[in-house]
């Protein structure tokens, strides 16, 4: 059993899993073309859980949790997000993305813009919140993701994971009741894979309800209430991370971790 | 000192070596001609050729334009003077014709009391764009350019301002209509943005610039669209070309792209019809067959009806270097700025575009320049173009019977003035937006 690399105290005490449901997702199915790519998926959230997803590639992580923005579209099933399900009707998905933050892989920042008004774009154009207020809130999560110097640079002068702390920050400006990563780290080098886990880290200590695809399985240990275990479109296993690390139940989930942990 | 701890195989610099001077062999003049000119034998073949060519235009050319008349009345008179300068057999270049026609070339048949209108419409011209072209120019100035466009119109071919200031308050309207409607829907404000003006220039407009017309008068004399000719012709329908190429090229390329059938067929029907067909062809549709659609009796200008045509041309093109620009962009910025609950609108005009139109640039450039120099075919449709319209019609006098090459030449060199700065701005705002933007 691999250790968890994270040395710091985390600081439990606003981590409460309340009853409220947060995102309800039954019986769900998607194809891509004639491809079953994600099967009677069944899961809810509730607030303020931390629900890291694993899987091979090709599992269909990344489909799922972009299903609950609505960057894919569904096509049986029900996806309801804070009381709003995610139907063709555009109010409700406006709605729920304007709730829900996401971050990439590629961080997808827009390069023509600098930092700050990467930041501000969405709270002006979506939100109608005044320039200067933006402004202002744009440079206090700037400064919560310690990059406030940068704030007059463009995207491209940054690093990778100074890049990908303004991408949360760019997310957590638009204040999201909920938070999904699709392999945050993963397009990082090593050493700045930490600098992004701690931020992800602080936002979980905050509350942060969060679906987190990631390889980082010391994240997962350190951080996450749950531990979801996806095969060929499909929730194979789900446990807290203890369990799931330590005594894993189906033969698929046991395989995977003997890769991943290099057992 | 040493560099070297001593005594150890393991090596650990302690001091970093200075910077040195390079060798004379790789500074200066002698370093670049060999890397540049002679650095193979093929190289070395290209530079003697290319040299060679050089010299055999200059020994060509340099006779006949150092012989060069600047005033005489007539080509005959010219070559007199030749023979009696420079020898019999001399050739010489005859400029006595530019300094007796130029005006034509400049302006065609505009009449002479009135040509301080198009002079003054360009120089507003140049005060309109250039909060266009350079971001360090106050924002306030746009407004100018705005309206700049109306302007020009009155200034070049008169009347009465009423028309201009009615279709005007057309677009003001519709503006108002977008900000009291904007707070809904979206879509309801711009589709009320575009009906409202629409029926004020349908019903409205016509009633109330002869009531307007008739309590102060802003008249100034007309000019008929016949009497343009030469640069003033070409540039009137290459800036009014770009100025409505673009955004239609812009529309086109995201209708091309859109998910909607209809849009996306009509869109892709029409930027391959007008690509597939020479513009020869829609010049002709502009002088003949328009007029059999129009209602008769309608008497719809030429130069517009051109302008339209060459700018339909020009859009397809246009369209296509944009749609290029758009498929080079990452699917991750729209996914980011779906992400972040932007509407498709709020997300091409913010996130989009500003990034295709900047990879476009150059393309579009090229097509704006292309199109600059196309104008030059309007003399197939009876107008006075400035490279064959204007000079034949001064070849139709005696005096200048003839003359080929110093029209061609001047009318060339202006044209490659216009070009080259449209080319050098182009690269400028390239490098701009690379600095920008990393
Ligand atoms: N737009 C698409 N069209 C067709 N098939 C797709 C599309 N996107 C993904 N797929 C397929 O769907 C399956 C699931 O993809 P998904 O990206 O969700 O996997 P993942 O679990 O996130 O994998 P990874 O760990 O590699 O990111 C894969 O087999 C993929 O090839
Ligand atoms: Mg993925």
């Amino acid at each position: 059993m691999a250790e968890p690399h994270f040395q710091r105290e985390i600081d439990r005490s606003h981590m409460m899993v309340s009853d409220e449901v947060a995102i309800q997702i039954s019986q769900m199915n998607k194809w891509y073309g004639t491809f079953h790519v994600l099967r009677e998926i069944d899961l809810t959230v509730n607030r303020g859980e931390r629900i890291v997803i694993a899987g091979p590639s090709g599992s269909g992580k990344s489909t799922l949790i972009r299903c609950i923005n609505r960057l894919e579209e569904h096509q049986s099933g029900q996806i309801i997000v804070d009381g709003t399900e995610l139907t063709s009707d555009l109010k409700n998905i406006d709605k729920v993305r304007s709730e829900v933050g996401m971050v990439f892989q590629h961080f997808n920042l827009f390069p023509h813009l600098t930092i700050l008004e990467n930041l501000t774009l969405a709270p002006i154009w979506v939100r109608k919140t005044p320039k200067k207020e933006a402004d202002e809130t744009a440079m206090y999560f700037l400064e919560k993701v310690k990059i406030p110097e940068q704030a007059q640079k463009y995207p491209g002068q940054l690093s990778g994971g100074q890049q990908q702390r303004v991408a949360i920050a760019r997310s957590l400006c638009m204040k999201p009741r909920i938070m999904l990563f699709d392999e945050p780290t993963s397009a990082l080098d090593p050493e700045m894979i930490k600098e992004v886990l701690d931020t992800m880290i602080e936002l979980a200590e905050e509350g942060m309800t969060m679906l987190c695809v990631t390889h980082e399985m010391g994240f997962a240990q350190a951080v996450a209430n749950r531990v979801i275990f996806m095969d060929q479109g499909q929730i194979v296993e789900q446990n807290n991370p203890h369990d799931f690390f330590n005594n894993p139940q189906s033969d698929r989930t046991k395989m995977f971790l003997s890769q991943i942990l290099g057992h | 000192m040493s560099p070297t701890q001593s005594d150890s195989i393991a090596f650990v610099r302690s001091e970093m070596l200075p910077q040195k001077p390079a060798p004379v062999s790789e500074a200066g003049a002698i370093r670049w001609l060999r890397e540049n000119l002679f650095s193979s034998p093929l190289n070395t073949l290209l530079t003697l050729i290319g040299a060679y060519v050089v010299y055999w235009l200059v020994t060509h050319s340099l006779p006949w334009l150092s012989h060069s008349v600047w005033t005489a009345g007539s080509v005959s008179e010219c070559r007199q003077i030749i023979t009696d300068t420079w020898g019999a057999d001399a050739t010489g270049a005859c400029w006595a014709v530019i300094r007796e026609r130029w005006s034509q070339f400049i302006f065609g048949f505009y009449p002479w009391q009135m040509v301080w209108r198009p002079v003054l419409a360009f120089v507003l011209l140049l005060v309109a764009i250039a909060p266009v072209l350079f971001s360090a120019l106050p924002r306030k100035m746009l407004t100018f350019s705005l309206i700049y466009p109306l302007l020009a119109i009155w200034l070049l071919w008169g009347g009465s301002a009423w028309t201009e200031l009615v279709v005007l308050a057309g677009f003001v309207l519709g503006w108002a209509t977008y900000v009291a409607l904007s707070k809904g829907s979206t879509l309801i404000a711009v589709i009320a943005a575009v009906l409202v003006p629409i029926l004020w220039w349908k019903f409205a407009a016509a009633p109330t610039t002869e009531v307007l017309q008739n309590v102060i008068s802003l008249s100034i004399p007309k000019v008929s669209s016949s009497d343009f000719g030469g640069f003033l012709l070409a540039v009137t329908l290459g800036v009014g070309g770009i100025v409505m190429s673009l955004p239609l090229g812009i529309v086109l390329a995201l209708g091309r792209q859109s998910d909607m059938f209809l849009v996306k067929s009509l869109s892709v029907g029409f930027i391959e019809f007008i690509r597939g067909v020479p513009l020869i062809t829609l010049l002709f549709v502009a002088s003949l067959l328009l007029n059999y659609f129009l209602p008769p009796g309608t008497n719809f200008d030429i130069i517009l009806r051109v302008m339209i045509l060459v700018t339909l041309f020009a859009a397809a093109y246009i369209a296509e270097v944009i749609r290029g620009g758009l498929a080079a962009l990452p699917r991750g910025q729209y996914e980011a700025a779906d992400a972040l609950g932007l509407d498709y609108w709020k997300a091409q005009r913010l996130i989009i575009l500003p990034q295709a139109l900047k990879i476009s640039i150059p393309g579009i450039v090229s097509t704006f320049i292309g199109m600059f120099k196309d104008t030059t075919l309007v003399v197939f449709v009876g107008l006075f173009d400035p490279l064959k319209g204007v000079p034949d019609f001064v070849r139709a006098d005696f005096n200048w019977k003839g003359i080929y090459w110093e029209p061609f030449i001047f009318t060339g060199a202006i044209f490659f003035i216009f070009n080259f700065s449209m080319s050098r701005y182009s690269m400028y705002l390239e490098r701009k937006l690379q600095r920008d933007h990393h």
